[in-house]
Protein backbone atom coordinates (compact mmCIF):
# COMPACT_ATOMS: atom_id res chain seq x y z
CA UNK A 1 0.00 0.00 0.00
CA UNK A 2 1.31 3.45 -0.92
CA UNK A 3 1.24 6.61 1.18
CA UNK A 4 -1.20 9.21 -0.15
CA UNK A 5 -1.09 13.00 0.05
CA UNK A 6 -3.43 15.90 -0.62
CA UNK A 7 -1.75 18.35 -3.00
CA UNK A 8 -4.64 20.61 -3.91
CA UNK A 9 -7.79 21.87 -2.25
CA UNK A 10 -10.73 23.99 -3.38
CA UNK A 11 -14.03 25.17 -2.00
CA UNK A 12 -16.93 27.48 -2.82
CA UNK A 13 -18.56 29.85 -0.42
CA UNK A 14 -21.28 27.90 1.42
CA UNK A 15 -24.77 29.28 1.81
CA UNK A 16 -27.74 30.11 -0.36
CA UNK A 17 -26.01 30.32 -3.74
CA UNK A 18 -29.11 31.18 -5.79
CA UNK A 19 -27.02 32.46 -8.71
CA UNK A 20 -25.18 29.14 -9.15
CA UNK A 21 -26.46 25.66 -9.98
CA UNK A 22 -24.84 22.33 -9.15
CA UNK A 23 -22.57 22.48 -12.23
CA UNK A 24 -21.14 25.88 -11.45
CA UNK A 25 -20.57 25.00 -7.78
CA UNK A 26 -18.67 21.83 -8.71
CA UNK A 27 -16.59 23.59 -11.33
CA UNK A 28 -15.71 26.47 -8.99
CA UNK A 29 -14.39 24.17 -6.26
CA UNK A 30 -12.70 21.81 -8.73
CA UNK A 31 -10.91 24.58 -10.57
CA UNK A 32 -9.59 26.03 -7.32
CA UNK A 33 -8.22 22.59 -6.31
CA UNK A 34 -6.49 22.08 -9.68
CA UNK A 35 -4.95 25.55 -9.53
CA UNK A 36 -3.79 24.89 -5.97
CA UNK A 37 -2.10 21.67 -7.15
CA UNK A 38 -0.71 23.44 -10.25
CA UNK A 39 -1.99 20.47 -12.18
CA UNK A 40 -3.04 19.96 -15.80
CA UNK A 41 -6.49 18.45 -16.28
CA UNK A 42 -5.10 15.69 -18.48
CA UNK A 43 -3.12 14.27 -15.56
CA UNK A 44 -6.30 13.30 -13.68
CA UNK A 45 -7.07 9.59 -13.90
CA UNK A 46 -10.22 9.21 -11.81
CA UNK A 47 -12.95 11.35 -10.23
CA UNK A 48 -15.02 10.48 -7.15
CA UNK A 49 -18.07 12.64 -6.49
CA UNK A 50 -19.72 12.63 -3.07
CA UNK A 51 -23.32 13.81 -3.10
CA UNK A 52 -26.37 12.68 -1.16
CA UNK A 53 -29.62 13.45 -2.92
CA UNK A 54 -29.30 15.50 -6.12
CA UNK A 55 -32.22 13.49 -7.51
CA UNK A 56 -34.45 14.85 -4.75
CA UNK A 57 -32.98 18.34 -4.63
CA UNK A 58 -32.67 19.18 -8.33
CA UNK A 59 -33.89 16.09 -10.21
CA UNK A 60 -30.37 15.24 -11.39
CA UNK A 61 -28.73 11.82 -11.03
CA UNK A 62 -25.53 10.60 -12.74
CA UNK A 63 -23.67 13.45 -11.14
CA UNK A 64 -20.09 12.12 -11.21
CA UNK A 65 -19.83 12.14 -15.00
CA UNK A 66 -21.36 15.61 -14.92
CA UNK A 67 -18.69 16.67 -12.44
CA UNK A 68 -15.91 15.25 -14.64
CA UNK A 69 -17.30 17.04 -17.68
CA UNK A 70 -17.62 20.35 -15.86
CA UNK A 71 -13.98 20.03 -14.78
CA UNK A 72 -13.03 19.65 -18.44
CA UNK A 73 -12.35 15.91 -18.07
CA UNK A 74 -14.85 14.63 -20.62
CA UNK A 75 -13.56 11.06 -20.87
CA UNK A 76 -12.14 10.54 -17.39
CA UNK A 77 -13.84 7.75 -15.42
CA UNK A 78 -16.01 9.05 -12.59
CA UNK A 79 -18.24 7.49 -9.96
CA UNK A 80 -20.71 8.95 -7.50
CA UNK A 81 -20.44 7.97 -3.83
CA UNK A 82 -23.60 8.23 -1.75
CA UNK A 83 -23.57 7.67 2.00
CA UNK A 84 -26.06 10.33 3.12
CA UNK A 85 -24.30 13.17 4.97
CA UNK A 86 -21.11 11.09 4.96
CA UNK A 87 -20.98 11.04 1.14
CA UNK A 88 -18.04 13.46 1.05
CA UNK A 89 -15.93 11.60 3.62
CA UNK A 90 -16.78 8.30 1.93
CA UNK A 91 -15.71 9.68 -1.46
CA UNK A 92 -12.43 10.83 0.10
CA UNK A 93 -11.86 7.33 1.47
CA UNK A 94 -12.53 5.76 -1.94
CA UNK A 95 -10.10 8.21 -3.56
CA UNK A 96 -7.54 7.39 -0.88
CA UNK A 97 -7.97 3.65 -1.46
CA UNK A 98 -7.61 4.08 -5.24
CA UNK A 99 -4.28 5.92 -4.91
CA UNK A 100 -2.98 3.80 -2.00
CA UNK A 101 -3.67 0.63 -3.96
CA UNK A 102 -1.64 1.76 -6.94
CA UNK A 103 -4.59 1.63 -9.35
CA UNK A 104 -4.51 5.41 -9.91
CA UNK A 105 -1.87 8.09 -9.45
CA UNK A 106 -3.96 11.25 -9.65
CA UNK A 107 -7.50 11.34 -8.27
CA UNK A 108 -9.90 14.23 -7.75
CA UNK A 109 -12.44 13.89 -4.94
CA UNK A 110 -15.35 16.31 -5.12
CA UNK A 111 -18.31 16.81 -2.82
CA UNK A 112 -21.38 18.86 -3.65
CA UNK A 113 -24.99 19.53 -2.72
CA UNK A 114 -27.42 22.07 -4.17
CA UNK A 115 -30.19 22.19 -1.55
CA UNK A 116 -31.90 25.57 -1.83
CA UNK A 117 -33.70 25.03 -5.15
CA UNK A 118 -36.48 23.26 -3.20
CA UNK A 119 -38.44 24.59 -0.23
CA UNK A 120 -37.50 23.75 3.35
CA UNK A 121 -40.10 21.05 3.75
CA UNK A 122 -39.03 19.21 0.57
CA UNK A 123 -35.43 19.46 1.76
CA UNK A 124 -36.46 18.01 5.14
CA UNK A 125 -38.12 15.09 3.35
CA UNK A 126 -35.05 14.51 1.14
CA UNK A 127 -32.75 14.50 4.19
CA UNK A 128 -35.15 12.14 5.96
CA UNK A 129 -34.06 9.47 3.50
CA UNK A 130 -30.81 9.20 5.47
CA UNK A 131 -32.76 7.46 8.22
CA UNK A 132 -34.94 4.35 7.95
CA UNK A 133 -37.68 5.57 5.60
CA UNK A 134 -40.24 2.92 6.54
CA UNK A 135 -39.99 3.30 10.31
CA UNK A 136 -38.77 6.85 10.94
CA UNK A 137 -39.75 9.28 8.18
CA UNK A 138 -42.99 7.34 7.56
CA UNK A 139 -44.03 8.15 11.12
CA UNK A 140 -43.07 11.81 10.80
CA UNK A 141 -39.84 11.44 12.78
CA UNK A 142 -37.59 14.12 11.27
CA UNK A 143 -33.80 14.38 11.48
CA UNK A 144 -33.92 17.01 14.22
CA UNK A 145 -36.35 14.59 15.90
CA UNK A 146 -33.84 11.73 15.79
CA UNK A 147 -31.03 13.81 17.27
CA UNK A 148 -33.53 15.18 19.82
CA UNK A 149 -34.18 11.58 20.93
CA UNK A 150 -30.42 11.14 21.33
CA UNK A 151 -30.17 14.43 23.23
CA UNK A 152 -32.99 13.63 25.68
CA UNK A 153 -31.40 10.32 26.57
CA UNK A 154 -27.93 11.91 26.91
CA UNK A 155 -29.42 14.54 29.24
CA UNK A 156 -31.05 11.82 31.33
CA UNK A 157 -27.94 9.61 31.59
CA UNK A 158 -25.25 12.27 32.01
CA UNK A 159 -27.00 15.45 33.13
CA UNK A 160 -26.14 17.25 29.89
CA UNK A 161 -27.94 20.60 29.72
CA UNK A 162 -29.50 22.66 26.93
CA UNK A 163 -27.07 25.49 27.75
CA UNK A 164 -24.11 23.15 27.26
CA UNK A 165 -25.50 22.13 23.87
CA UNK A 166 -25.99 25.80 23.00
CA UNK A 167 -22.28 26.36 23.73
CA UNK A 168 -21.41 24.17 20.72
CA UNK A 169 -23.32 26.48 18.37
CA UNK A 170 -21.82 29.58 19.98
CA UNK A 171 -18.26 28.24 19.55
CA UNK A 172 -18.82 27.17 15.96
CA UNK A 173 -20.36 30.51 14.98
CA UNK A 174 -17.33 32.23 16.55
CA UNK A 175 -15.07 30.19 14.27
CA UNK A 176 -17.27 30.69 11.20
CA UNK A 177 -17.00 34.44 11.78
CA UNK A 178 -13.33 34.12 10.80
CA UNK A 179 -13.99 31.98 7.69
CA UNK A 180 -14.87 33.82 4.49
CA UNK A 181 -16.30 30.65 2.94
CA UNK A 182 -18.74 30.11 5.83
CA UNK A 183 -22.50 30.55 5.47
CA UNK A 184 -22.87 32.58 8.68
CA UNK A 185 -20.84 35.56 9.83
CA UNK A 186 -22.87 36.29 12.91
CA UNK A 187 -21.73 35.59 16.45
CA UNK A 188 -24.26 34.01 18.79
CA UNK A 189 -24.77 34.09 22.53
CA UNK A 190 -26.02 31.19 24.64
CA UNK A 191 -29.17 33.23 25.12
CA UNK A 192 -29.67 33.59 21.33
CA UNK A 193 -29.63 29.80 21.00
CA UNK A 194 -31.85 29.22 24.04
CA UNK A 195 -34.42 31.72 22.80
CA UNK A 196 -34.54 30.44 19.22
CA UNK A 197 -37.57 28.52 17.99
CA UNK A 198 -38.01 24.96 19.24
CA UNK A 199 -37.77 22.42 16.40
CA UNK A 200 -37.87 19.12 18.29
CA UNK A 201 -37.46 19.35 22.08
CA UNK A 202 -34.79 19.96 23.31
CA UNK A 203 -33.26 21.08 19.98
CA UNK A 204 -33.90 24.60 18.75
CA UNK A 205 -33.25 26.16 15.34
CA UNK A 206 -29.82 27.37 16.46
CA UNK A 207 -28.86 23.84 17.59
CA UNK A 208 -29.33 22.70 13.97
CA UNK A 209 -27.04 22.98 10.96
CA UNK A 210 -28.62 24.90 8.06
CA UNK A 211 -29.72 24.01 4.54
CA UNK A 212 -26.90 25.07 2.24
CA UNK A 213 -25.45 25.02 -1.25
CA UNK A 214 -21.77 24.39 -1.76
CA UNK A 215 -18.96 22.26 -3.11
CA UNK A 216 -15.44 21.26 -2.13
CA UNK A 217 -12.66 19.31 -3.85
CA UNK A 218 -9.26 17.79 -3.08
CA UNK A 219 -6.55 16.32 -5.32
CA UNK A 220 -4.83 13.12 -4.16
CA UNK A 221 -1.50 11.71 -5.42
CA UNK A 222 1.05 9.19 -4.10
CA UNK A 223 3.22 10.81 -1.42
CA UNK A 224 6.42 10.19 -3.37
CA UNK A 225 5.09 12.30 -6.27
CA UNK A 226 3.48 14.97 -4.08
CA UNK A 227 6.34 17.52 -4.10
CA UNK A 228 5.98 17.86 -7.85
CA UNK A 229 2.65 19.57 -7.24
CA UNK A 230 2.88 21.22 -3.87
CA UNK A 231 5.64 22.24 -1.44
CA UNK A 232 3.38 21.44 1.51
CA UNK A 233 1.72 18.12 0.84
CA UNK A 234 -0.61 16.81 3.54
CA UNK A 235 -0.35 13.10 4.14
CA UNK A 236 -3.37 10.95 4.99
CA UNK A 237 -2.04 8.87 7.89
CA UNK A 238 -5.23 7.05 8.79
CA UNK A 239 -8.59 6.21 7.24
CA UNK A 240 -11.41 4.36 9.00
CA UNK A 241 -15.05 3.74 8.26
CA UNK A 242 -17.88 1.79 9.92
CA UNK A 243 -21.64 1.24 9.64
CA UNK A 244 -24.57 0.74 12.01
CA UNK A 245 -28.36 0.36 11.73
CA UNK A 246 -30.12 3.14 9.82
CA UNK A 247 -32.81 3.39 12.46
CA UNK A 248 -31.98 4.74 15.88
CA UNK A 249 -34.09 2.17 17.73
CA UNK A 250 -32.08 -0.78 16.41
CA UNK A 251 -28.79 0.45 17.93
CA UNK A 252 -27.18 -0.92 21.07
CA UNK A 253 -27.13 2.55 22.61
CA UNK A 254 -28.67 5.95 21.90
CA UNK A 255 -25.92 7.92 23.60
CA UNK A 256 -23.00 6.83 21.48
CA UNK A 257 -22.41 6.41 17.76
CA UNK A 258 -20.71 3.03 17.63
CA UNK A 259 -19.77 3.57 13.97
CA UNK A 260 -17.79 6.66 14.99
CA UNK A 261 -15.98 4.73 17.72
CA UNK A 262 -14.97 1.91 15.37
CA UNK A 263 -13.99 4.21 12.48
CA UNK A 264 -11.83 6.26 14.86
CA UNK A 265 -10.17 3.23 16.43
CA UNK A 266 -9.25 1.92 12.99
CA UNK A 267 -7.89 5.28 11.86
CA UNK A 268 -5.83 5.72 15.06
CA UNK A 269 -4.46 2.20 14.71
CA UNK A 270 -3.39 2.74 11.11
CA UNK A 271 -1.73 6.05 12.00
CA UNK A 272 -0.14 4.62 15.14
CA UNK A 273 -1.44 7.47 17.28
CA UNK A 274 -4.01 8.13 20.03
CA UNK A 275 -6.71 10.73 20.48
CA UNK A 276 -4.30 12.81 22.64
CA UNK A 277 -2.04 13.32 19.62
CA UNK A 278 -4.71 15.16 17.61
CA UNK A 279 -4.30 18.97 17.52
CA UNK A 280 -7.29 20.00 15.40
CA UNK A 281 -10.48 18.24 14.46
CA UNK A 282 -13.37 18.90 12.13
CA UNK A 283 -16.22 16.86 13.62
CA UNK A 284 -19.75 16.24 12.40
CA UNK A 285 -21.92 18.76 14.30
CA UNK A 286 -25.12 18.44 12.25
CA UNK A 287 -26.80 19.19 15.60
CA UNK A 288 -25.17 20.57 18.74
CA UNK A 289 -25.65 17.26 20.56
CA UNK A 290 -23.83 15.49 17.70
CA UNK A 291 -20.58 17.35 18.47
CA UNK A 292 -20.87 16.34 22.13
CA UNK A 293 -21.29 12.68 21.14
CA UNK A 294 -18.43 12.97 18.64
CA UNK A 295 -16.01 14.36 21.22
CA UNK A 296 -16.75 11.34 23.42
CA UNK A 297 -16.88 8.64 20.73
CA UNK A 298 -13.67 9.87 19.07
CA UNK A 299 -11.90 9.34 22.40
CA UNK A 300 -11.24 12.98 23.35
CA UNK A 301 -13.43 12.78 26.45
CA UNK A 302 -14.97 10.06 28.59
CA UNK A 303 -18.68 9.43 28.02
CA UNK A 304 -20.70 12.16 29.71
CA UNK A 305 -17.80 14.61 30.10
CA UNK A 306 -17.60 16.41 26.75
CA UNK A 307 -20.54 18.79 27.21
CA UNK A 308 -19.02 20.40 30.32
CA UNK A 309 -15.61 20.68 28.65
CA UNK A 310 -17.00 22.32 25.51
CA UNK A 311 -19.02 24.79 27.61
CA UNK A 312 -15.82 25.58 29.55
CA UNK A 313 -14.06 26.49 26.30
CA UNK A 314 -11.67 23.54 26.10
CA UNK A 315 -12.34 23.07 22.38
CA UNK A 316 -12.37 26.72 21.31
CA UNK A 317 -9.91 28.08 18.74
CA UNK A 318 -6.32 27.73 19.97
CA UNK A 319 -7.24 26.03 23.23
CA UNK A 320 -6.43 22.47 24.31
CA UNK A 321 -7.96 20.97 21.16
CA UNK A 322 -9.35 23.25 18.44
CA UNK A 323 -12.59 21.75 17.12
CA UNK A 324 -14.47 22.84 14.01
CA UNK A 325 -12.21 25.75 13.13
CA UNK A 326 -14.11 26.12 9.83
CA UNK A 327 -17.27 26.83 11.81
CA UNK A 328 -18.37 23.22 11.53
CA UNK A 329 -21.62 22.21 9.91
CA UNK A 330 -23.45 24.67 12.13
CA UNK A 331 -21.51 27.81 11.28
CA UNK A 332 -19.87 27.04 7.94
CA UNK A 333 -23.01 25.44 6.53
CA UNK A 334 -23.90 21.88 5.58
CA UNK A 335 -24.31 21.16 1.86
CA UNK A 336 -24.42 17.49 2.78
CA UNK A 337 -22.29 15.89 0.04
CA UNK A 338 -19.70 18.67 0.29
CA UNK A 339 -19.23 18.57 4.07
CA UNK A 340 -16.85 15.59 4.33
CA UNK A 341 -14.59 17.05 1.63
CA UNK A 342 -14.76 20.54 3.15
CA UNK A 343 -13.44 19.07 6.41
CA UNK A 344 -10.35 17.80 4.57
CA UNK A 345 -9.91 21.21 2.90
CA UNK A 346 -10.00 22.99 6.29
CA UNK A 347 -7.55 20.54 7.90
CA UNK A 348 -5.21 20.95 4.90
CA UNK A 349 -5.22 24.74 5.28
CA UNK A 350 -4.66 24.49 9.02
CA UNK A 351 -1.73 22.07 8.69
CA UNK A 352 -0.16 24.18 5.94
CA UNK A 353 -0.55 27.29 8.11
CA UNK A 354 -2.85 28.96 5.57
CA UNK A 355 -6.00 29.32 7.69
CA UNK A 356 -5.62 33.08 8.17
CA UNK A 357 -7.50 34.61 11.08
CA UNK A 358 -8.53 31.21 12.42
CA UNK A 359 -5.07 29.60 12.20
CA UNK A 360 -4.30 27.21 15.05
CA UNK A 361 -0.73 27.61 16.28
CA UNK A 362 1.56 24.65 15.73
CA UNK A 363 -1.08 22.21 14.53
CA UNK A 364 0.60 19.00 13.40
CA UNK A 365 -2.06 16.31 13.33
CA UNK A 366 -5.61 16.90 12.14
CA UNK A 367 -8.77 14.82 12.02
CA UNK A 368 -11.91 14.86 9.86
CA UNK A 369 -15.01 13.06 11.17
CA UNK A 370 -18.03 12.72 8.89
CA UNK A 371 -21.32 11.02 9.85
CA UNK A 372 -24.17 9.79 7.66
CA UNK A 373 -27.75 9.85 8.93
CA UNK A 374 -28.16 9.52 12.67
CA UNK A 375 -24.96 7.42 12.79
CA UNK A 376 -25.39 4.60 10.28
CA UNK A 377 -22.14 5.63 8.58
CA UNK A 378 -19.06 7.20 10.10
CA UNK A 379 -15.80 8.05 8.33
CA UNK A 380 -12.67 9.26 10.12
CA UNK A 381 -9.48 10.50 8.45
CA UNK A 382 -6.23 11.59 10.07
CA UNK A 383 -3.79 13.98 8.39
CA UNK A 384 -0.22 15.17 8.96
CA UNK A 385 2.17 17.50 7.19
CA UNK A 386 4.59 15.67 4.93
CA UNK A 387 7.15 18.35 4.05
CA UNK B 1 -44.05 10.60 0.34
CA UNK B 2 -47.04 8.77 -1.11
CA UNK B 3 -46.53 5.09 -1.82
CA UNK B 4 -48.37 2.43 -3.75
CA UNK B 5 -50.73 0.19 -1.81
CA UNK B 6 -48.30 -2.73 -2.36
CA UNK B 7 -45.52 -0.90 -0.53
CA UNK B 8 -47.87 -0.28 2.39
CA UNK B 9 -49.61 -3.64 2.38
CA UNK B 10 -46.40 -5.63 2.88
CA UNK B 11 -45.89 -3.89 6.25
CA UNK B 12 -49.44 -4.42 7.54
CA UNK B 13 -48.56 -7.23 9.97
CA UNK B 14 -45.90 -5.06 11.54
CA UNK B 15 -47.79 -1.77 11.57
CA UNK B 16 -51.19 -3.15 12.64
CA UNK B 17 -50.29 -6.05 14.92
CA UNK B 18 -46.67 -5.41 15.87
CA UNK B 19 -45.54 -8.76 14.56
CA UNK B 20 -41.74 -8.87 14.68
CA UNK B 21 -39.25 -11.71 14.34
CA UNK B 22 -37.65 -14.15 16.71
CA UNK B 23 -34.55 -16.20 15.98
CA UNK B 24 -35.21 -19.86 16.75
CA UNK B 25 -31.48 -20.39 17.14
CA UNK B 26 -30.68 -17.79 19.84
CA UNK B 27 -34.12 -16.60 20.97
CA UNK B 28 -33.45 -12.94 20.26
CA UNK B 29 -36.52 -10.86 19.30
CA UNK B 30 -36.52 -8.15 16.64
CA UNK B 31 -38.77 -5.35 15.47
CA UNK B 32 -39.23 -4.57 12.60
CA UNK B 33 -38.90 -8.01 11.05
CA UNK B 34 -35.57 -9.30 9.80
CA UNK B 35 -34.59 -12.21 7.58
CA UNK B 36 -31.15 -12.62 9.15
CA UNK B 37 -30.42 -12.61 12.89
CA UNK B 38 -27.64 -10.16 13.75
CA UNK B 39 -26.10 -12.64 16.15
CA UNK B 40 -26.55 -15.94 14.28
CA UNK B 41 -25.96 -14.88 10.66
CA UNK B 42 -26.35 -17.81 8.31
CA UNK B 43 -27.54 -20.01 11.19
CA UNK B 44 -30.63 -17.80 11.65
CA UNK B 45 -33.96 -19.57 11.96
CA UNK B 46 -36.34 -16.61 11.89
CA UNK B 47 -40.02 -16.91 12.62
CA UNK B 48 -42.79 -14.40 13.23
CA UNK B 49 -43.42 -13.25 16.77
CA UNK B 50 -46.25 -11.07 17.98
CA UNK B 51 -44.90 -8.58 20.50
CA UNK B 52 -46.90 -7.54 23.56
CA UNK B 53 -46.57 -3.85 22.76
CA UNK B 54 -45.81 -3.19 26.43
CA UNK B 55 -42.67 -1.42 27.44
CA UNK B 56 -41.22 1.81 28.75
CA UNK B 57 -40.17 5.16 27.33
CA UNK B 58 -36.41 5.13 26.63
CA UNK B 59 -36.37 8.61 25.08
CA UNK B 60 -38.88 11.07 23.63
CA UNK B 61 -39.20 14.39 21.80
CA UNK B 62 -41.96 16.72 20.74
CA UNK B 63 -41.76 17.44 17.00
CA UNK B 64 -42.77 21.03 16.24
CA UNK B 65 -41.48 21.36 12.68
CA UNK B 66 -42.96 18.38 10.81
CA UNK B 67 -42.50 17.05 7.30
CA UNK B 68 -45.23 18.10 4.84
CA UNK B 69 -47.44 15.04 5.28
CA UNK B 70 -47.64 15.60 9.06
CA UNK B 71 -48.36 19.32 8.89
CA UNK B 72 -51.85 18.95 10.36
CA UNK B 73 -50.69 16.74 13.21
CA UNK B 74 -47.90 18.94 14.61
CA UNK B 75 -46.87 19.31 17.31
CA UNK B 76 -46.76 15.63 18.20
CA UNK B 77 -44.66 13.51 20.53
CA UNK B 78 -42.50 10.61 19.37
CA UNK B 79 -40.39 8.24 21.37
CA UNK B 80 -38.07 5.30 21.46
CA UNK B 81 -39.82 2.56 23.43
CA UNK B 82 -37.99 -0.36 25.01
CA UNK B 83 -40.37 -3.30 24.67
CA UNK B 84 -40.56 -5.94 27.38
CA UNK B 85 -39.38 -8.57 24.88
CA UNK B 86 -36.14 -6.64 24.28
CA UNK B 87 -36.35 -4.69 21.01
CA UNK B 88 -36.54 -0.91 20.92
CA UNK B 89 -39.17 0.65 18.65
CA UNK B 90 -39.83 4.19 17.45
CA UNK B 91 -43.38 5.51 17.42
CA UNK B 92 -45.83 8.24 18.37
CA UNK B 93 -46.68 8.71 22.04
CA UNK B 94 -50.28 9.71 22.67
CA UNK B 95 -50.95 12.47 25.15
CA UNK B 96 -53.54 11.28 27.67
CA UNK B 97 -52.82 13.60 30.55
CA UNK B 98 -50.17 11.36 32.12
CA UNK B 99 -46.67 12.80 32.24
CA UNK B 100 -44.38 11.69 29.41
CA UNK B 101 -40.98 10.90 30.93
CA UNK B 102 -38.13 8.46 30.48
CA UNK B 103 -38.94 5.22 32.30
CA UNK B 104 -42.74 5.68 32.10
CA UNK B 105 -44.61 2.46 31.22
CA UNK B 106 -46.55 2.45 27.95
CA UNK B 107 -48.93 0.13 26.14
CA UNK B 108 -49.71 -0.08 22.43
CA UNK B 109 -52.89 1.31 20.90
CA UNK B 110 -54.08 1.27 17.28
CA UNK B 111 -54.63 4.72 15.78
CA UNK B 112 -54.79 6.74 12.58
CA UNK B 113 -51.28 7.96 11.70
CA UNK B 114 -51.98 10.24 8.74
CA UNK B 115 -54.03 10.74 5.59
CA UNK B 116 -52.60 11.21 2.08
CA UNK B 117 -54.48 14.34 1.02
CA UNK B 118 -58.25 14.55 0.44
CA UNK B 119 -58.58 11.39 -1.61
CA UNK B 120 -55.52 9.33 -0.66
CA UNK B 121 -54.99 6.39 1.64
CA UNK B 122 -55.58 6.57 5.36
CA UNK B 123 -52.61 5.13 7.23
CA UNK B 124 -53.14 3.34 10.54
CA UNK B 125 -50.31 2.45 12.87
CA UNK B 126 -49.50 1.38 16.39
CA UNK B 127 -48.91 4.21 18.82
CA UNK B 128 -47.90 4.20 22.47
CA UNK B 129 -50.00 5.37 25.39
CA UNK B 130 -48.57 6.11 28.86
CA UNK B 131 -50.14 3.99 31.60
Amino acid sequence: MRDVAIVGVGITKFGERWEHGLKELMAEAGLMALQDAKMESKEIEMVYGGTMAPGKFIGQEHVAALLADQLGLQNTPAVRIENACASGGSALRQGYIAVASGIHDVVVVGGVEKMTDVNASEATTALGGAGDQEWELFQGITFPGLYALIAKRHMKEFGTTEEQMAAVSVKNHDNAYRNKYAQFHRKLSIEDVMRSKMVADPLKVLDCSPISDGAAAVVLVPLDKAKKYNDLPIRIIGSGQASDSLSLAERDSLTELKATKIAAQNAYKQAGINAEDVDIAEVHDCFSIAEILAMEDLGFYKKGEAAKAIAAGETALNSKLSVNTSGGLKGCGHPVGATGVKQAVEITWQLRGEAGERQVNGAEIGMAHNVGGSGATAVVHLFKRAD
Amino acid sequence: MEKTSAALWRRIDERYNMIGSECGNCGRAYFPQRIICRKCGRKSVMKEKMLSGNGEIYSYSRIRVPPDDFKDAAPYTVGVIKLDEGPMVEGHIIENGKEIEIGRRVRTVFRKLRVDGDEGLIHYHFKFEPV
